[in-house]
């Protein structure tokens, strides 16, 4: 399953959830969800703990406006829009954590 | 508003920039007041840190980029910028990763300045 988290790690437990409770598959992080995987940060850590279990995907729009797209954690793949059409075309079914 | 009466306004910015609309909603309510003549200082803490995020590139998402005009804010008088210094260290930044010069307070130093104000919004 694509997992899609759209909320900012630290305002929302949205993130938490998803990786306490989803089964191994895709995570894609998208608005306000692309900070948690700025490098530095609290939940970067969560976010790379969880690459065993998930392959973690960021929309690239979202980082660089965000301006952490050159702070992506190592072992995430950045996405563009086509990206994110695939993954969700290239899954059986997705959940998003809003 | 009577004539010379001045009051300490504080606008506390607590969310990030982009994925609701409350930072853009807060920047023109400073300005406002701002033009209102009254004492105004800015606080960003929590997600609201990001909004002085240096290097935003909002292209990708059809979004006005409004980083710029905390720059501004100097022009309209609005000099009184506060970034609590622990929710920066959640979230690996630092004063240099900011595009406009603030003063780092300790949460406890925040609080005080919170209490002197007449009128606190948030955002």
């Amino acid at each position: 399953m694509l997992h899609i988290v759209n909320k900012s790690p630290r305002e929302r437990p949205s993130l938490d959830a998803c990786l306490r409770i989803a089964e191994p598959g895709s995570l894609l992080l998208i608005e306000d969800g692309v900070y948690a995987a700025a490098r530095g940060s609290e939940s970067a850590a969560r976010v790379q703990a969880a690459l065993d279990r998930f392959k973690v995907y960021v929309l690239l729009p979202d980082a660089e406006a965000r301006a952490i797209a050159d702070r992506l954690i190592d072992g995430v793949t950045a996405v563009g829009y086509d990206g994110f059409v695939d993954l969700v075309a290239g899954h059986r079914n997705c959940q998003s954590w809003l | 508003m009577s004539e010379g009466t001045q009051k300490k306004f504080m606008f506390v910015n607590r969310t990030a920039p982009y994925g609701t609309v409350y930072a853009l909603e807060s920047l023109e309510v400073v300005l406002i007041s701002a033009a209102f003549d009254q004492d105004v200082s800015l606080a960003f803490l929590e997600d609201g840190v990001w909004q002085l995020k240096k290097g935003q590139q909002t292209k990708g998402i059809e979004t006005k980029n409004f980083s710029p005009t905390y720059r501004a804010l100097e022009g309209y008088d609005v000099e009184k910028l506060y970034v609590e210094r622990e929710s920066l260290a959640a979230r690996g930044l630092s004063e240099d990763d900011l595009i406009v010069d603030v003063t780092v307070l300790s949460s406890a130093e925040l609080g005080k300045l919170m209490e002197e104000q007449d009128v606190v919004l948030s955002f």
